[in-house]
């Protein structure tokens, strides 16, 4: 825990490429991410960013490419899957249970950690107990991602009468539940003001710190990009066009071209 | 009842580490501390706060701390943090709370006047600060913090947490085991406890140094007239840099040894309140007016038999209420009309509030408008105020149980003496007057009379019945241009009871008429204009509607026919008023960081607006510059109206 340097890949996709009928989503894409890092995927609308993060998290199906995680190599999988193998997700626009309060949000991504079955959570006694300490055990993991993500005076409120801002932070919560080794977040800052992007960053940078998780994040603010990512991808129209460190890619022709909109 | 407290208190230990020391060999594990954490109350019995403090003391002293040394002490109200006080009295040394939210030219004057080395912060936000400033304060080496959140990566020179510190402390004491018992039994009554720095009204703060004696005097004296005992509840979440807080989480909670209970954050108060259910509650005025102001949207919301019943029952409770709170005779068809509304309206009403156990609530800080504390004594709350300042560790005047005043805050507290001077100024002499101001012999002489009188600069009347009525800051206090007296804190907090004024300043010496400023308070007049339907785009827009200042202009008149009925205030009935763009902020320098309005300086900023209310315009431009809470700037501008308001009857008055 103590020492969440960058490490070796954790996560590896090779030659990704994914169609719906003719359109051609993403082509030809490979890139990797190291342990700890925070790696971004950028590009203009429409580039398939979010269908990336579809593939890897098994939502998409490629037709081509495959995928390795902690050395293990796939050609497709099913999002349970990819879940159990520790990879949890964020979405751009909000998926939580809007009528459930905050914790119960949260609560349910630790869905995965509880092995007690139906009638032993429905019925708390005898040698069914057990399901009772397992709800406080992961009740003690839920607690610290609310103290972590300051979200302490919402704990009972139902999700949909929260802002937007605090809703992404649930969201968030929910997706740190799992104690993914990998995150990715879709536009984890889409829509909110500056002091709730500053909040925001200040999380993601101690979720790699504390949690020690990897984050491969989607982003259009090109200054949190900048700020936060160790190394950026940036995609157009399917294709990979750069990838490499902030600045790198801030030089690159290709990137300058593509976010001033030159002719193609 | 009273001898065997005064045999207990005479041979009670007279400093507060000695007296933590005998909480922990008496009552070992009874609690002593709470924080919510987790979403769990976690306690801290006697004897392991007193281990706690013994680690932090014996590691602070491996750092080099020495006797009269200070620690500054910076952040939210967290157990370990009060146990810094402990702390650094048990080395001899002096704890220096500040207020955490002080900008940081501010935090940087105190921590430079008090020659601080050490200092204890709560998280890395104030470490933040702290290594900010360090160019400035070449003095301060360490920087313990309490919340290693997002710390991991700091290596700077001095920096280390509390988990830390104590480890370093039980290699001390292991070598050293006497150490911290000496330590603790060379601390002298007479030695300063607590410097607390002033809020600087005016000029810049002073530290106030108090002695253990003087704050165990006043810490005694209060325990004894309210009968506190250590089964008390109290919910510490006032800043721990007012000397409020200090009096009552530190002090008292060492005479009674009751127990603190920590909120999880500033945010969540009123849920930990509700499940506290403190005995013993200590707000200033502005938090009770915010209690009542969101009881008050919520009624008006309620459904139509909910607001019947309300509006009955709360017209029985100001009739008869606050009499039976009292002990006074009350007829009995107002009698069971009363607990008939307890039952349905009054119970519930301080069940929500998290008032239902309160035996003893304080309001102090500012002045407390009549109506506003008459409504929380009318539902049963025991709400009494004290007066007193950080001087005077917060302790000159209480209000005793059954002998309550609505408009004094009460009688002269054990062990202080109180007088009038011939300009109106209340003094005070007794055992909880400042030791000094430190390093600055010049105005504790300018405070402190000839005849050892601490001048409050506050102007006041004592009654026939020994009760001190106070009418406004001695120097606040000016005369119209009539010749009338213009007390202008009494005219804003009579505004300010109206749940649609937030804050008012009124300006009138020497002139010939009294005019305001208004701040409205977005939430009620906001939820006021949702249910008319009446669209507003913020604030400021908000503000400057019609129909706004037609609601306001209903307070103003309301309170006008008020003074018009008080003697000598007549002449100080508010003739035309404006609404403020933009709500005064201690980050602007407009309110002090308790609160409170820098008159002087709003009238100095404002000064356009000031002109404009007496030269008879019916609107002015102003454009203001704000600073957000990241230290940025930004501009808002409007145009603000100028509205006469009515003051009719004060000329029938006159002219009868």
């Amino acid at each position: 825990m103590n020492n969440n340097k960058i490490g070796d890949v954790i996560l590896k996709v090779d030659n990704i490429s994914l169609s719906f009928g003719g359109v051609k989503a993403l082509t030809d894409i490979s890139f990797d991410v190291r342990e700890h890092e925070v790696r971004a995927i950028i590009g203009p609308n429409g580039a398939g960013k979010s269908s990336m993060l579809n593939c890897i998290n098994g939502v998409y199906t490629p037709q081509q490419g495959n995928i390795t995680f902690k050395g293990q190599t796939f050609s497709h999988m099913n999002s349970r899957q990819v879940a159990e193998m520790g990879v949890a997700r964020t979405f751009q626009n909000l998926a939580l249970f809007k009528g459930m309060s905050v914790l119960d949000n949260i609560m349910s991504g630790r869905n995965l950690h509880i092995k007690s079955n139906l009638f032993a959570q429905a019925l708390r006694f005898g040698s069914w107990s057990s399901a009772e300490k397992e709800e406080i055990r992961n009740r003690e993991f839920v607690e610290t991602i609310i103290d972590f993500l300051e979200i302490q005076p919402y704990r009972k409120t139902p999700v949909g009468q929260l802002s937007y801002g605090l809703q992404k932070r649930v969201d968030l919560g929910r997706a740190l539940a799992m104690q993914p080794q990998v995150l990715l977040l879709d536009e984890p800052m889409a829509g909110m003001n500056i002091e709730e992007k500053q909040d925001m960053c200040r999380f993601i940078l101690d979720v790699t710190d504390q949690f020690g998780t990897t984050v491969v994040l989607i982003e259009h603010d090109m200054g949190v990009v900048m700020d936060i990512s160790d190394r950026v991808v940036v995609l157009d129209y399917g294709k990979k066009i750069g990838d490499g460190t902030p600045a790198e890619v801030r030089a690159n022709q290709d990137v300058i071209n593509a976010y001033l909109g030159t002719g193609h | 009842m009273r001898l065997p407290l005064l045999v207990n208190l005479m041979s009670a230990p007279n400093t507060f580490p000695a007296l933590l020391l005998n909480h922990a060999a008496q009552r070992a594990n009874a609690p002593a501390t709470r924080e919510k954490y987790l979403g769990i109350w976690q306690t801290w019995s006697w004897s392991e706060v007193a281990t706690q403090v013994r680690y932090m003391a014996c590691g602070l002293a491996s750092l080099g701390f020495k006797p009269h040394n200070s620690l500054a002490i910076i952040g939210d109200n967290r157990p370990r943090l009060y146990w810094s006080f402990n702390v650094a009295q048990s080395l001899r040394g002096v704890p220096v709370p500040l207020y955490q939210d002080a900008v940081s030219a501010e935090m940087a004057f105190v921590m430079d006047n008090a020659e601080i080395e050490f200092a204890v912060v709560e998280d890395q936000e104030q470490v933040d600060k702290l290594l900010e400033m360090r160019e400035q304060l070449p003095r301060l080496k360490h920087i313990i913090y309490d919340n290693d959140r997002g710390m991991r990566h700091y290596t700077q020179a001095g920096v280390i947490s509390i988990d830390a510190l104590i480890e370093l402390g039980k290699a001390y004491d292991k070598a050293h085991s006497s150490f911290f018992t000496n330590s603790v039994a060379t601390v002298l009554p007479t030695d300063p406890s607590v410097m607390l720095y002033t809020s600087g009204t005016t000029g810049k703060p002073k530290g106030v140094v108090q002695t253990h004696a003087a704050m165990i005097g006043a810490a005694t004296g209060g325990v004894a007239f309210d009968k506190l005992t250590s089964a008390d509840q109290v919910l510490s979440y006032l800043p721990m840099a007012w000397v409020g807080d200090n009096l009552f989480s530190q002090s008292q909670w060492l005479v009674a040894g009751f127990t603190i209970n920590c909120p999880e954050s500033a945010a969540t108060v009123t849920t930990d309140l509700r499940e506290i259910g403190p005995t013993y509650y200590f707000a200033p005025p502005r938090v009770f007016e915010n209690l009542l102001t969101t009881v008050n949207i919520r009624m008006e919301d309620a459904g139509w038999v909910k607001r019947k019943l309300f509006a009955h029952y709360m017209a029985v409770a100001r009739r008869c209420g606050a009499e039976i709170l009292s002990n006074k005779s009350v007829g009995l068809a107002d009698r069971i009309q009363y607990s008939l509304g307890n039952l349905l309206i009054y119970g519930p009403l301080k069940n929500v509030l998290g008032l239902s156990r309160v035996r003893v609530a304080y309001t102090a800080g500012a002045a407390i408008g009549p109506d506003l504390f008459r409504f929380y004594r009318s539902i049963g709350v025991n709400l009494k105020q004290l007066y007193g300042q950080t001087e005077t560790c917060a302790y000159v005047c209480l209000q005793p149980d059954g002998d309550v005043k609505l408009d004094t805050v009460g009688i002269a507290a054990p062990g202080m003496e109180i007088k009038i001077a011939d300009n109106g100024e209340v003094l005070v002499r007794g055992a909880s007057v400042l030791k000094e101001y430190y390093k600055r012999p010049d105005a504790t002489a300018e405070v402190i009379n000839a005849e050892g009188y601490f001048m409050t600069g506050d102007a006041g009347v004592i009654d026939a019945d020994g009760h001190l009525k106070i009418i406004d800051r001695a120097k606040d206090v000016g005369k119209m241009a009539g010749g009338a007296m213009f007390a202008p804190n009494y005219i804003e907090n009579k505004l300010k009871f109206f749940p649609y004024v937030k804050e008012a300043v009124v300006f009138g010496d020497g002139k010939n008429e009294v005019t305001a400023f208004i701040n409205i308070d977005i939430e009620a007049v906001g939820n006021w204009a949702e249910r008319r339907g009446l669209p507003y785009a913020g604030y400021v827009d908000l503000a400057g509607k019609k129909e706004t200042y037609d609601i306001i202009a209903e307070c103003i008149e309301s309170v006008n026919a008020d003074l018009a009925k008080e003697a000598g205030m007549a002449d100080t009935q508010i003739a035309k008023f404006l609404v403020l763009h933009k709500e005064l902020d201690p980050d602007d320098d407009e309110l002090t960081r308790t609160r409170k309005v820098r008159r002087g300086f709003v009238a100095e900023k404002y000064a356009v607006l000031i002109d404009a209310l007496y030269s008879g315009k019916t609107h002015q431009f102003i454009e203001t510059m704000v600073k957000f809470e990241d230290g940025r700037t930004g501009k808002v501008s409007a145009d603000l109206q100028i509205r006469e308001c009515s003051t009719s009857v004060k000329r029938v008055a006159k002219a009868a």
